[in-house]
């Protein structure tokens, strides 16, 4: 085994005191920070909730994660390789869910189902196989012909987490993606994608700003504070939930305030 | 959508009291002026069993053809390029808007001079006439491509093929579609011009020759072959756009 791959076993995911600065659009010379020196790491098959009020650079972090910004300073692995710099190493590898369904409404279900394998080099006829498979997992039997705007928010949302698990990838990435829905149809869709993911073994990243959504859907929970560092890290695993929502919402209270002390 | 055949009550109403009001005409005046409706029906009928004149009416859609179709593909170049380079497009755009501001007569002077087969002249006034249209109508249609839907195929790691056929591409359809309509409008009023100062042959030439032969039948005949054919290729076009875009929701209330 090469020290990349020892590496990559190690830690799937790995932050290494990353730093993320935008330009101002209107003020080129002046800088926003975004994330400031964030390190954690991931285990293989490990699902981690990443918990953080609005603003805080969850998505930011997600976006690095998903290799569609590259860091200005510090290091982010995935699977031992660099997500931004080997865009392509990741073909197939890495699936994301995001906050809002993005279907491509000229799709139909199973046609979006089948974008991620389709861009893998499946042929056709594998790919429809497996998009029809995920697509009755997920109770969406019936609909598979359906343009996205014929089908609700809850049954969308569905076909965004079937065209994530139908790549088979190693790693999941969640960004909020149930957060716009009622509360009934994201806590069915949570317990499904919980499901699914301790099923097909994968390892999770999922951002929120829910409580109750990361005590969920996390062995793990990192709280980001505003840039994005990490305020606490809490294991769900095993324990007591109540005391872990209490330390939670202490951390993210306390950076908050110390936030406002300094400002 | 209804089908082409089956024309709204008021379409007809509207047309039939334009005939109406054209063959009352003809009873007043010289027939140079108003000819009666039926002589025009009869031109128009001539010219679809003469072959000579079938032919000239293929030489003016085979100029629109060729014309839309080199600024369509010039036209789809240039929009990338100043989709994709700011640089390009603060280089480019000023270039395009200089050259959609010459009037039509004028690239018909420059391509006399320049060029020296009909052919070659009627093409650059063609492309010279529609090219901006085109690039920038594509150009809006690219850049109107949603940013969520980018991110979203990006992070499948699409090759930059893979991109272009399955997001870029399906988002510039019904601009370039729309581009197309437009166009085709405005180049059929080119090409008359075109040919009228420099072909020998085409319906603008035809209507040279009415001109000359004083023949307001014959200059309305070649006229609405000229309409009907610009009408029928539009109906071709919207019925592509209707199947190509038969994803987008319908709503039973209009605005």
């Amino acid at each position: 085994m090469s020290g990349e791959d020892a590496n990559a076993a190690a830690a799937a995911i790995e932050f290494r005191k990353v730093v993320k600065r935008f330009l101002h659009q209107d003020r080129r010379e002046e800088s926003f920070l975004a994330v400031d020196r964030l390190s954690f790491e991931v285990a293989p098959g490990e699902m981690v909730a990443v918990l953080g009020r609005t603003g805080c650079g969850k998505s930011t972090m997600f976006n690095l994660l998903a290799g569609l910004l590259e860091p200005t300073e510090g290091e982010v692995r995935v699977l031992g390789h660099d997500p931004f710099r080997e865009f392509d190493w990741f073909r197939g590898k890495v699936a994301v869910v995001f906050q809002n369904d993005r279907l491509m409404p000229w799709r139909t279900a199973v046609e979006n189902v089948e974008l991620g394998i389709e861009l893998a080099g499946k042929n056709a006829e594998e790919r429809r196989k497996i998009a029809l498979g995920w697509l009755d997992r997920l109770g969406l039997k019936g609909h598979e012909h359906d343009y996205p705007h014929a089908l609700s928010g809850g049954m969308r949302q569905r076909v965004s987490l079937a065209r994530a698990f139908a790549v088979n990838p190693e790693i999941l990435l969640c960004d909020e993606p149930f957060s716009a829905l009622d509360e009934l149809t994201g806590q069915r869709l949570r317990e499904e994608y919980a499901q699914l993911v301790r099923e097909n073994d994968k390892t999770s990243i999922f951002v929120t700003h829910s409580i109750n959504e990361a005590l969920q859907l996390g062995e793990r929970i990192l709280v980001f504070h505003r840039p994005a560092q990490i305020a606490l890290e809490a294991k769900v695993a095993g324990g007591d939930r109540e005391a872990i929502r209490q330390r939670v919402l202490a951390a993210m209270n306390l950076r908050d305030a110390e936030a406002e002390a300094a400002a | 959508m209804k089908p082409w055949y089956q024309l709204r009550k008021e379409t007809v109403l509207g047309l039939g009291a334009l005939v109406l009001v054209w063959q009352i005409a003809s009873y007043f005046f010289p027939v140079y002026l108003f000819p009666p409706v039926p002589a025009i029906a009869e031109k128009f009928l001539e010219i679809f069993l003469d072959q000579e004149s079938l032919a000239n009416a293929g030489a003016t859609a085979a100029r629109i053809f060729a014309g839309l179709t080199a600024a369509f593909l010039l036209g789809v170049v240039l929009a990338f390029v100043m989709g994709r380079s700011e640089r390009s497009y603060r280089y480019v755009y000023p270039l395009l808007n200089f050259i959609q501001g010459v009037p039509a007569l004028s690239w018909v002077v420059i391509a006399i001079i320049w060029f020296k087969g009909t052919e070659p002249r009627i093409l650059f006034i063609m492309t010279a006439t529609t090219l901006p249209a085109f690039s920038f109508q594509i150009l809006d249609a690219y850049r109107a491509m949603s940013k969520d839907l980018f991110e979203m195929t990006l992070s499948f790691r699409p090759s930059k093929r893979d991109l272009f056929r399955t997001l870029i591409l399906p988002t510039i359809v019904p601009g370039m579609l729309t581009a197309w309509k437009v166009n085709l409008g405005n180049a059929s009023r080119v090409v008359v011009v075109a040919e009228l100062v420099g072909a020998t042959g085409g319906i603008g030439y035809q209507l040279l020759m009415q001109q000359q032969l004083f023949d307001m039948a014959g200059a309305l005949a070649w006229t609405l072959v000229l309409v009907a054919f610009v009408l029928l290729v539009q109906q071709v076009i919207t019925r592509l756009e209707g199947w190509l875009l038969a994803y987008r929701p319908s709503t039973e209330r209009s605005a």
